[in-house]
């Protein structure tokens, strides 16, 4: 596996677990109360830096690993790699949008921060989730 | 989401007729063993740029290398 495929399969794996504790921990707060009482703010933001540290470290540590077996293959990234990734951001932008609007809307009708500020969050976890699916269809089907 | 390439190679058979490796040829092209493996298996199309690498490796036109099928009228 390619340097750039084993950092895009880190990031899905961590994105997704990323995405599934701050939802628990949003609704075991809740407690099945309304969503919107929830104090949300520490848990998006220690979910998402947590994120980012578990998938450098990830990356850091499994790039380590490989370095024994092939040293040739570390850290080198090429046309193919940068294909793969303009693709998977043209698709992860789409989310983006698609979130962008949404929160538009919501300040619109004057929601609350919590659902204005959930939206875009779930649309940079759509973008960073799906970026990584069509990434890794790419890398083992091929790109042409 | 994918579509098939109409560009074919013979990479694998001309590379092995000249007892390079697949790691060797992809140092002498600049690209990881992983996107040769692509280009050979058609997988992934290459740029203009490293067919034209991947040709002057073995001393031949591009046209020796990398086929596209006649248009059927």
């Amino acid at each position: 596996m390619a340097y750039e495929e084993r950092n895009v399969w880190v990031g899905l794996i961590v994105s997704l677990l990323s995405v599934a504790v701050y939802i628990w921990l949003v609704l075991s707060a809740a407690g099945g109360g309304p969503l919107a009482d929830v104090d949300w703010v520490p848990f998006m933001v220690w979910t998402i830096v947590g994120g980012l540290v578990v998938s450098i470290g990830v990356s850091f540590l499994w790039g380590r690993i490989m370095a024994r077996r092939n040293p040739d293959d570390v850290g080198t990234s090429d046309q193919r790699d940068r294909d793969i990734s303009h693709m998977s951001t043209r698709v992860g932008q789409a989310f983006l949008l698609i979130a962008g609007l949404g929160v538009l809307v919501l300040c619109a009708f004057e929601a609350d921060w919590f659902w204005i500020a959930n939206t875009m969050y779930a649309g940079f976890a759509l973008s960073s989730i799906i970026g990584c699916i069509e990434s890794v269809i790419a890398y083992r089907r091929g790109l042409v | 989401m994918v579509k098939p390439t109409r560009v074919t190679n013979t990479i694998r058979s001309v590379r092995e007729e000249s007892g390079l490796t697949q790691a060797e040829l992809a140092r002498r092209v600049g690209v990881t063993r992983q996107t040769l493996i692509a280009i050979e298996q058609g997988r992934y199309s290459p740029t203009l740029e490293l067919a034209f690498q991947i040709s002057r490796v073995f001393g031949v036109g591009l046209d020796d290398i990398f086929h596209y099928p006649e248009e059927s009228s």
